[in-house]
């Protein structure tokens, strides 16, 4: 097998944030890999810190936030501590991102053409006349109708759908390997999701662009992702390829997480629930950051951090009812 | 609203604990021990309030005829040759001491200054109540009215409210009556930016279900405006009024320099500023400029405390 | 866009037409006109006779309906103080208020938007500290004070500039100007300085406001997320969205400019419609008072309009959607 390194890898990631009231961490120890084309979900309630993960990958960590530990590699090259003008030069060129709330993502007052072309020219040599004609393939690929007429009109005068569509095309203007999109649908209609959902899918299969797609929701995930991550108070709780995390959960955690998704096909009387709530980054229990809420906590978990462990093939979790499977998580092979 | 989510958002530990150690222990309080400025500010202000309660027992009443001696007019401040340490600032025209004069005068000014703000506050603070829970045509005539003061700057109102009394009135009463005259026209001339605060929160309070809870178990309207609406509005009204009693404070003084405010009788910092000018060329610096700097301490220290107020209470600073 | 513009002119009559009853209630109720013409000898019938040849016994909606026929056509009365026409009087005084106003304007607006935007883009610099600690002074000091203290400094202790009057003018028509003479113009310096002073703190720390708002939005992180200059993101983006609350709040304080002139002219003596004003409130002088009452209000309401209409001009969300202001 060929060894090729992943498009994007986070090793041993540490966040803080220093507060009057002491340091929270709102990443500890967190690993991530992304291969070449592939879909990352992200998952966990919010606080979890996945949006903060994504974050820390393109340097907009929300003050006082700041990287403490680990380190994050773009195709082999350490990004993470770059100066702010590198970093501005991997921004959109190499790395895009997608927020949750088209409504506020786009600058009012300017056309989107006018957006579109700013973005495309900052990263990409052309004459305005070039630049406009890309914007304008762009936006026929994310497939916004009458695309020639409307494309020198405001964000104000399209829905949010369609806006949301037009940050993709922001997004992928400058053909970036990596997208990460926080929570791209959750300010969206439920009927508008699947759509950009599938919009984003297709965008970023023919740009060959490897996606971090974070979101709280499980259903989004298993639509479109290739492998998935659960994150808890900051911390890796699971990771594998979907169909495996959803149909052997492994973790607990995750495990109540596929438990309290409503199958229209599964008989069941009711939804699990997970008693309690995710802890505060203030008030984070020793050990297991889950044991306060686990049906299968031991002694161990209250008093260790479980390792990251594997639990077969490209799946690793992080509980200390897989210490048996020995091995510490081993680098996933091409 | 930010884009990458708030994971590490301030926590409130809060709950179980006692009132005092919740103060003690709050951001605002945080806040004002670690601002050199609003320390700075607040002992000012408190050596300023001291000074002025405890006016009579400084100095003599400067106004009081029988201490003042004519022939010690216009005497330059002690350190200046000429000058001696009983007049400390100097004197004025009339033999009185230019420190008393600026005690006493202090006093009346922040007495007018927090009159109004109280007046302003109350009146504007009501009709925002009013306006914000009736809605509807009540809403429509306070606002209007509200608009069209708002287009004009509030020292004009001020002064036009000032104008109509002194016409009004026969001279000798609007005289003794000068210092209400002075509070109601400032006071009429600011209660516009509390009322439409008000106004706004009351409107996103009445959404509210405890308050659609207690108007559907039959509590009168005017019960759930002050006890349960009121509270929950306040906030920004703190800010205001702080920075409002800066305003109201150079309003008053503004009037009074122009010979519309309180009359050389009782005067304020602006009057005793106004009669002082009419020194300056002739050298006699010291019965303008000493009001003056008392003037700018006073409303800075206030402005100070304001302006940290609102940037420690704004959440969206945190 | 019609339809917004004719409904704020509608509005704006109404305003005037308010104020116009104000002034009036003003003109003929408070203090007695007849008193105030006629010397203390004249007779009762001399008086009666006076009351029916005004017109002052006639029903309230005619002597109204007749009140702003005339201010429409620009006969404002007497003054009690000085007997002339009242709107000769304004007209005379109106170019020495304007000149200073427009100054004043034009400096507050000229350095109170760059230096607003620096220290919004520079936070923490100390420059910016100095400025905003500097426009802190300038929010907290009256205007009148400000002018004391510069007369101090410059006219009295240093005789560089003078501290009262308009210096030479220079005559057009009716207008007459100091912007042609030297000695015009140094005595503008002053008067200038101090009516700009508060104008031009208020519009830093509003510029500099919005400008840390907007910074803070999603769709600047998003124009960072691209990969934007700093350049771009700043003066492109950022800017832009800042000036355009900032153009209505201008407005409004351009027109408290002519406010803040009556103290400042009080202060320089300076021959405009201020002075006048002032005088009239000390005398009771009350055509003077109604008359200036509706010169100001006809300035408010033509400069908010044109705010409303530039508002437009600028923001493609209102040209959609005339009712939404945000």
């Amino acid at each position: 097998m060929v060894h090729q390194p992943p498009l994007l890898e986070i090793r041993n990631l540490r966040v803080e944030f220093p507060t009057r009231r002491g340091t929270l961490v709102a990443i500890d120890d967190v690993s991530l890999q992304i291969g070449e084309g592939e879909v990352l979900g992200v998952v966990g309630e919010s606080g979890a810190g996945k949006s903060i993960t994504g974050a820390a990958v393109i340097g907009l960590l929300p003050e006082p936030g700041r990287i403490a530990g680990g380190e994050i590699r773009l195709n082999g090259r350490r990004i993470d501590g770059l100066p702010e003008e590198a970093l501005r030069r991997i921004r959109g060129k190499e790395v895009g991102a997608i927020f949750q709330d088209p409504l506020t993502s786009l600058n009012p007052l300017y056309s989107i053409a006018a957006q579109l072309v700013e973005t495309i020219r900052t990263h990409l040599d052309l004459r305005p006349q070039d630049a406009r004609r890309r914007a304008l393939d762009l936006l026929k690929e994310v497939g916004i109708p009458a695309a020639e007429d409307r494309m020198d009109g405001y964000p104000h005068e399209f829905s949010g759908g369609m806006r949301q569509r037009i940050v993709i095309a922001l997004a992928l203007a400058a053909h970036p390997k990596l997208v990460i999109a926080d929570e791209p649908t959750t300010a969206l209609d439920v009927s508008i999701q699947a759509q950009i959902i599938a919009v984003l899918k297709r965008l970023c299969r023919d740009h060959h662009a490897s996606v971090m797609l974070i979101t709280h929701d499980m259903g989004v995930i298993a639509e479109a992702a290739d492998r998935v991550a659960v994150m808890y108070a900051g911390r890796l709780a699971e990771t594998g390829p979907v169909a495996d995390v959803i149909r052997r959960a492994q973790h607990p955690y995750t495990h109540g997480l596929m438990g309290s998704i409503p199958q229209l096909t599964a008989r069941t009387d009711r939804l699990v629930q997970i008693e309690g709530a995710m802890p505060r980054l203030t008030e984070l229990p020793a050990g297991c950051a889950f044991h306060p809420r686990c049906p299968r906590a031991m002694d161990r978990c209250r008093a260790d951090r479980p390792p990251v462990v594997s639990a077969a093939t490209g799946h690793q979790v992080a509980c200390w009812l897989f210490e048996d499977a020995a091995a510490p998580a081993e680098r996933r092979d091409g | 609203m930010t884009a990458f989510g708030s994971a590490a958002a301030h926590p409130d530990p809060t709950q179980g604990q006692t009132l005092r150690r919740r103060l003690a222990d709050s951001d605002l309080w945080y806040s004002f021990r670690t601002s050199p400025v609003a320390l700075g500010a607040a002992v000012m202000a408190l050596l300023i309030l001291t000074a002025v309660v405890c006016a009579p027992w400084l100095t003599h009443d400067p106004f009081d005829l029988t201490v003042v001696d004519i022939m010690d007019a216009s005497k330059p401040p002690a350190w200046m040759a000429d000058g001696t340490w009983q007049y400390p600032l100097g004197s004025d025209d009339q033999g009185r001491s230019v420190l008393a004069t600026i005690l006493y005068g202090t006093r009346l000014s922040l007495i007018v200054g927090v009159l109004s703000v109280l007046f302003a506050v109350i009146l504007g603070v009501g009709l925002g109540l009013v306006a914000g829970f009736a809605g509807g045509l009540v809403d429509m005539v306070i606002m209007r009215l509200a608009d069209i003061q708002l287009s004009f700057p509030a020292i004009l109102v001020a002064l036009l409210i000032d104008g109509i009394a002194r016409v009004a009135l026969p001279h000798e009463l609007h005289e003794r009556l000068a210092v209400f005259v002075l509070i109601f026209a400032i006071g009429i001339s600011s209660w516009v930016h509390y009322a439409r605060t008000v106004r706004a929160s009351t409107m996103v309070e009445r959404q509210k279900e405890y308050v659609q809870a207690a108007w559907l178990v039959g509590t009168p309207a005017s019960s759930i405006l002050l006890r349960h609406i009121l509270p929950n509005v306040l906030g920004p009204v703190l800010v205001l009024g702080t920075l409002g009693l800066a305003a109201a404070i150079i309003s008053e003084a503004t009037l009074s320099f122009l010979g519309v405010g309180l009359p050389p009788t009782q005067p304020s910092l602006g009057t005793l500023i106004r009669i002082g000018n009419e020194f300056l060329f002739s050298g006699q610096w010291w019965m303008t400029i000493f009001p003056g700097i008392a003037l700018v301490l006073v409303a800075l220290s206030v402005n100070l405390l304001g302006d940290w107020l609102r940037d420690a209470l704004n959440p969206k600073l945190r | 866009m019609l339809v917004f513009v004719i409904r704020r002119i509608v509005q704006s009559l109404f305003v005037m037409l308010i104020v116009a009853l104000i002034a009036f209630v003003l003109f003929n109720f408070l203090g007695d006109p007849i008193s105030n013409m006629l010397s203390s000898e004249a007779t009762a019938a001399e008086r009666a006779q006076m009351r029916e040849s005004l017109g002052l016994n006639d029903a309230f909606y005619v002597q109204f309906t007749r009140f702003v026929a005339n201010v429409v056509c620009g006969d404002l009365g007497l003054s009690y103080r000085l007997g002339h026409p009242v709107g000769r009087l304004l007209l005379e005084r109106l170019p020495a208020t304007l000149e200073l106003v427009v100054c004043a304007g034009v400096l507050a607006l000229a350095l109170g938007v760059p230096l607003g935007v620096y220290t919004g883009l520079h936070r923490t610099a100390w420059l910016s500290h100095a400025f905003l600690a500097g426009s802190l002074l300038g929010v907290s000091l009256p205007t009148f004070l400000i002018g004391i203290l510069l007369i101090f400094v410059f006219s009295v202790t240093l005789g560089w500039l003078p501290a009262f009057g308009r210096g030479d003018t220079v005559a057009f028509g009716w207008w007459t100007t100091g912007f042609l003479t030297v000695s015009g113009l140094r005595a503008l310096i002053l008067p200038s300085i101090t009516l700009t002073l508060w104008q031009l703190a208020l519009i830093l720390r509003l510029v500099r406001a919005e400008m840390l708002e907007v910074l803070r939005t999603d769709y600047i992180k998003f124009a960072r997320a691209r990969g934007l200059s700093r350049r771009a993101i700043h003066f492109g983006h950022a800017l832009k969205n800042t000036l355009v609350p900032v153009i209505t709040i201008t407005g409004v304080q351009l027109g408290s400019l002519l406010a803040f002139a009556i103290i400042t002219e009080t202060v320089f003596q300076w021959p405009g419609m201020g002075l006048l004003f002032i005088e009239a409130v000390r005398f009771a002088d009350v055509p003077v008072l109604a008359a200036y009452l509706v010169l100001v209000s006809v300035f408010f309401v033509v400069i908010n309009l044109a705010v409303d209409l530039l508002y437009f001009v600028v923001d493609p969300r209102l040209r959609a959607n005339p009712g939404a202001v945000t």
